[in-house]
């Protein structure tokens, strides 16, 4: 069996130390995490955790499972009709280019958030390949800093 | 009313009606103790260790299908527990462990005696809490009974931090529990039990394959009668033995490493896997890709994540066994033929035939198999056995004739070393006119043997029969098997006096070095009724047989020499 992608929303009890009975699980088992966010959910007590992880196909459905074995949580969706975002910060030089970088964030939905004295920072949210691009891209301005969010994803 | 925390904690032990509660008091915990001294609803039992606190707890759970409760101190206390807590947690038993927890306003601070518990048990407990303010108490605790008994059971823990017992508040305990994220599934998919029904009709060779979770559901009538109305042979796992009762001629004993010819090549060549509460552990199963490759697979189970874990199958039902096997027997009434199966009992009956469980007896020195056998014909149904981890845990699973379920208890899924003593202690705290004995090893024996003070104490007199080969004996059958004889660390020549010790502690001690002998140290223990050691010397070098090497295919056995079976079809079930 290959190894997939798979992005899964749980929506969990927001209370202390739920977010590391989901880490310790994946740690516990084995199972890896390409990146995980989490925030509550507006005008609730829950909180909804997005992990982006990967695995053949009998894992991922020990993921599911295991998951929801969790007594905190509510419920596990896998993802496979969805809008998947990414956000990524990227500190520059004063010196490098604020136009061409202007430009090439424009480019991947995003623009230029703050400019200092020294450097100046951009940001991107895009879907993940999309940022990997654009992460790509940046290296020819010399970033001194990057700084990737984890995915957050809606179902369609 | 109003009342402490301390107050509340026992009043819910009380609501939920614990009758005995084991533990060890310690600083965070002692206003809970203070509140233990006032009251008389439960009886509290001071085992010598924390860790024989949870394994007695764990024992009583196991012999009455209860929630077993200990209760344990903050830091050193509560880690002492965690190998309880995970004994408990691989064999899915009902437990709620209470432990006590350095004051809110300490955490984090690198306390006297504070650690992170629910940090540290959070993978060897189906929930835990800490207690963050009173009054989520008594919901917590109300919450962690529930829990711990419903859907696949398994230990609870709440660490309650030693401010929240002192301080007072209002106690109602709550009549239910609300839970949104926790619901088992408990009834059956009714379309999948009757596929699962067309397939059992139609199969040529099925087999029931049951595991420990007919013993937590209490559906052991159910198994015995589907096995019967169909004729449908069937094997026990370790966790199992008991179910279906070892006179059944249906039964053809325990499987997997372990196991015996005719069950462990039943599950090779079965058409049809009829899983009833097991859970394809590697113990069972042996080597995954050669395993039951002729079979589809009907999966019981009240896990969902049991189900498509290891093996793929074919109708899988999530629920409850009791209510499925309900359904179940309802639809197979009148369309399942008995006739169907017989080549297929026919095969199995040749093989058990072929190679029955056996072992060579002898009269120059005593064969730990015969001690089983034995036990078995002197006290047979009427004792519990509990068991330590090693040879002779697998000695008394294979020989002990067993009857009925929740006769046997043991470490199976953790596999621990120094469980059967506490445990047995628990068992015989539920059931005081019932005999019951540990079947142990002078290996395992020592890893609790305090609890010779506990019991001779509280008079609780459950007799400890050591299978004494002066061996860590299953890792010196490995290390004969595997390793070229290299015995590195497990030669155990230098041994206390185990009658003398046991005599220290005020019990009693026998040394056994004939057949005679054992008659009538096991009858003097009974009468005695007073906590024993019977310390027998076995033959050193006895080897547990059948075994399937680790990582092998089940049907690749290393069996006991042909030929000079003396003494045939000595553990198997009768036929």
């Amino acid at each position: 069996m290959a190894d997939v992608r798979r992005v899964i929303s749980v929506l969990v009890a927001n209370e202390s130390s739920v977010l590391s009975r989901i880490s310790g699980l994946f740690a516990g088992r084995g199972y890896n995490i390409e990146t995980l966010t989490v925030a509550p959910v507006p005008d609730s007590d829950l909180s909804h955790v997005t992990i982006a992880t990967n695995g053949n196909e009998r894992v991922l459905e020990q993921i599911t499972k295991q998951l929801h074995k969790l007594v905190p949580v509510y419920k596990v969706i896998e993802h496979e009709e969805m809008v998947e975002k990414e956000m990524v910060l990227v500190k520059f030089p004063i010196e490098e280019s604020l136009a061409d970088i202007e430009a090439l964030c424009g480019a991947y939905n995003g623009g230029i958030v703050n400019v200092g004295v020294s450097m100046f920072i951009g940001m991107v949210a895009d879907e993940p390949c999309r940022v990997k691009h654009f992460i790509e891209a940046a290296g020819r301005y010399n970033p001194m800093e990057i700084v990737r969010g984890g995915v957050v994803a809606i179902e369609r | 009313m109003k009342m402490n925390g301390a107050q509340m904690v026992c009043e819910a032990l009380i609501a939920e009606g614990v009758k005995t509660v084991f533990g060890y008091p310690g600083g965070a915990i002692m206003n809970v103790y203070d509140e233990i001294y006032k009251q008389d609803g439960f009886e509290h039992i001071l085992n010598r260790h924390e860790q024989a606190s949870v394994h007695a707890a764990d024992g009583y759970a196991r012999a009455t299908g209860d929630v077993g409760v200990a209760m344990v101190t903050s830091g050193p206390g509560f880690t002492n527990a965690v190998t309880g807590l995970a004994t408990a947690y691989m064999d899915s038993i009902p437990m709620v462990v209470i432990s006590g927890q350095v004051p809110l306003s300490l955490i984090g601070t690198d306390g006297f005696q504070e650690i992170d518990a629910v940090g540290i048990s959070r993978p060897c407990t189906k929930h835990n809490y800490l207690v963050r303010e009173l009054s989520d108490l008594p919901r917590i605790l109300k919450e962690a009974f529930h829990i711990a008994r419903s859907g696949r059971p398994g230990p609870v823990l709440v660490d309650i931090p030693k401010d929240i017992t002192a301080e007072f508040g209002d106690f109602v305990y709550p009549e239910e529990v609300k839970i949104a994220s926790y619901k088992p599934t408990i009834k059956g998919n009714k379309r999948q039990i009757e596929k699962a029904i067309d397939a059992i009709v139609k199969a040529k060779k099925p087999l029931l394959y049951i595991g420990g979770g007919v013993v937590l559901s209490n559906a052991s009538d159910l198994v015995r009668k589907i096995a019967e109305m169909g004729q449908i042979p069937a094997v026990e796992t370790l966790m199992a033995r008991g179910v279906m009762g070892h006179s059944n001629p249906l039964l053809q004993g325990m499987l997997g490493m372990h196991g015996n010819y005719s069950s462990n090549m039943a599950m090779s060549e079965t058409d049809l896997i009829i899983s009833l509460g097991a859970r394809f552990d590697d113990r069972v199963t042996g080597k995954l890709s050669e395993f039951a490759k002729y079979a589809d697979i009907i999966h019981v189970d009240i896990d969902p994540a049991n189900i498509g874990k290891l093996v793929d199958v074919d109708y899988p039902i999530v629920g409850d066994v009791k209510e499925v096997l309900d359904k179940m027997i309802a639809g197979l009434e009148g369309r399942v033929k008995p006739e169907r199966y017989s080549d297929w009992r026919e095969v199995l009956e040749r093989y058990d035939n072929l190679h029955p469980q056996s072992y060579v007896d002898t009269d120059d020195v005593i064969k730990p198999q015969w001690v089983i056998e034995r036990m078995g014909e002197l006290v047979g149904e009427q004792a519990i056995i509990t068991s330590d981890v090693g040879q002779h845990q697998m000695w008394a699973a294979q020989h002990y004739p067993f009857d009925r379920p929740r006769q046997w208890i043991n470490s199976g899924g953790l596999g621990t070393m120094g469980f059967g003593f506490p445990a047995a202690l628990g068992a015989k705290k539920a059931f005081p006119d019932k005999t019951v004995i540990n079947v142990t090893g002078d290996g395992s024996i020592l890893m609790n043997v305090q609890e010779l003070v506990t019991a001779a104490e509280y008079k609780i007199p459950v007799i400890n029969v050591i299978l004494n080969n002066h061996f860590l004996g299953m890792v010196r059958q490995w290390q004969t098997f595997f390793y070229e004889e290299r015995y590195s660390e497990t030669d155990l020549t230098f041994q206390p006096n185990y009658k003398a010790l046991a005599e220290a502690c005020h019990g009693i001690g026998y040394d056994v070095t004939t057949k005679a002998e054992f008659d009538a140290a096991l009858k003097d223990a009974i009468e005695k009724d007073k906590v024993a050691f019977i310390n027998v010397q076995v033959a050193r070098f006895e080897n547990v047989l059948p075994m399937v090497p680790a990582a092998g295919a089940l049907y690749n056995m290393m069996l006991p020499k042909k030929g000079d079976s003396k003494k045939e079809n000595s553990g198997k079930e009768a036929k």
